[in-house]
């Protein structure tokens, strides 16, 4: 397969996926095709680090990074909260493929690979939260210096 | 005489403010935002010193003048964004003083009875193509042929999940009705059609009740300190995960598959 056609594969897929599972956790309608545009970038963040060879923990913490900061962005235009964004568009980073492994494995009673898989699930869940919470406190950062640029700016 | 006025009043912005805690903590949104918006609430109808502290069980608030402290038991949590919005956007509406503290009180009612979702087909389409898509997406060897098994297995799971759960009180029951569900039809299928992989079709089909969101959420929580909130939405979550990976590894396994 092409480069160039897996790449819009991936693009396509990504943006039914978010939206698909904003349709069955009620987002507002007027959110719907931001959240699909925000599961695509972090995706294609995801994808083009993991492809570089930066590992799980890296590439999904830039993943979930790309995709907290653009929910706080279009949180700001429509008015929503910031989760209404997010959601969906974590959909396609949540690790759902180790999740399974882990349960499967356990049901087996091979112990030592289910340990491993929920090892990798716990470390991938907890990279995506550091990512979402890095991008709160730059973006927080970021408005907080505007503020007092600003007001500088008025007292001179 | 004024004496109870006020007590009418400060009774009336509890129950608006302890509705919209309910109904945001039932829509799945995060504590810090539940705790906001209710101090929000409180302030802009004129109470100095609201308190508030909420929990994914129960929410407490407490009026400084008044002597009230009130608290409002939740039962049902699941993912509803929609409700978050609309709390969100009357609290915002009140606060620019657009609609009064007696239309607000209404509003939230109205959002408590008739909040519009998606018709049900729809969301079936929706779960259909996010299961057939991430399967794609996660196993990275694009596999056209388990497609439209991973599309048919995660629309009859997610039915079964939204039919089950009308009869049932048991929490995690629904759940895991719904994974052996689809364990069951991902088994017939690959009998039929002996080429497919059961477990990328699974896998696929899974994710349209994955509670991921619940755990990013509930790390979420304990990261901005809402400890008790955090570890009890953690162990929910696991708790789903669960009743989920079991359902299908016990039909699986006892099938032989």
């Amino acid at each position: 397969m092409p480069f160039w056609l897996e790449i819009i594969i991936n693009i396509a897929f990504s943006y039914i996926a978010s939206v698909g599972f904003a349709l069955t956790i009620n987002v507002p309608h007027r959110a719907l095709n931001l959240a699909g545009i925000s599961g695509i970038v972090g995706w294609m963040v995801y994808w083009f680090a993991a492809r570089a060879g930066m590992g799980r923990m890296l590439s999904n913490l830039m993943g979930a990074f790309i995709i907290g900061i653009l929910g706080l962005i279009f949180a700001r235009i429509k008015k929503c909260p910031v989760t209404v964004f997010n959601i969906p568009a974590l959909v396609p980073l949540v690790p759902g493929v180790p999740a399974y492994q882990a349960v499967r494995a356990l049901v087996n009673g091979e112990v030592f690979k289910g340990e491993a898989a929920i090892l990798r699930v716990a470390i991938v869940t907890c990279a995506i939260a550091l990512g979402i919470l890095l991008s709160t406190m730059i973006t927080e950062m970021f408005y907080r210096t505007k503020k007092f640029y600003k007001a500088r700016k008025n007292k001179l | 005489m004024s004496n109870q006025q006020d007590a009418k009043f400060y009774q009336e912005v509890l129950d608006i403010c302890l509705n919209a805690g309910r109904l945001m903590i039932e829509g799945g949104s995060e504590m810090y935002r539940v705790e906001d918006t209710m101090l929000r609430i409180a302030k802009n109808a004129g109470v100095e010193d609201p308190r508030v502290f909420a929990t994914p069980t129960c929410v407490f608030m407490s009026l400084d003048g008044g002597d009230l402290s009130q608290m409002k038991q939740i039962r049902d949590r699941n993912i509803n964004l929609e409700l978050v919005d609309r709390v969100n956007e009357l609290s915002r509406q009140f606060a620019v003083k657009k609609i009064s503290l007696s239309e607000l009180r209404q509003k939230i009612i109205d959002v408590a009875t008739a909040t519009p979702t998606f018709p049900l087909w729809l969301q079936v389409l929706g779960a259909a193509a996010l299961s057939a898509t991430l399967m794609v997406l996660f196993m990275d060897d694009y596999d056209w042929v388990d497609f439209p098994a991973a599309a048919v297995v995660g629309a009859v799971g997610y039915l079964a999940y939204v039919y089950f759960k009308r009869f049932t009180n048991v929490r995690f029951l629904s759940e895991l009705v719904a994974a052996m569900v689809m364990g069951l039809v991902t088994v017939g299928i690959t009998h039929i059609f002996p080429a497919m992989i059961t477990d990328n079709i699974l896998v696929g089909a899974l994710m349209t009740l994955v509670p991921g969101l619940a755990l990013t959420n509930a790390l979420r929580d304990l990261f901005m300190g809402d400890l008790l909130s955090g570890v009890v939405r953690l162990f929910e979550a696991t708790l789903t995960a669960l009743a989920l990976g079991g359902g299908g590894a016990i039909v699986i396994k006892f099938l032989g598959a």
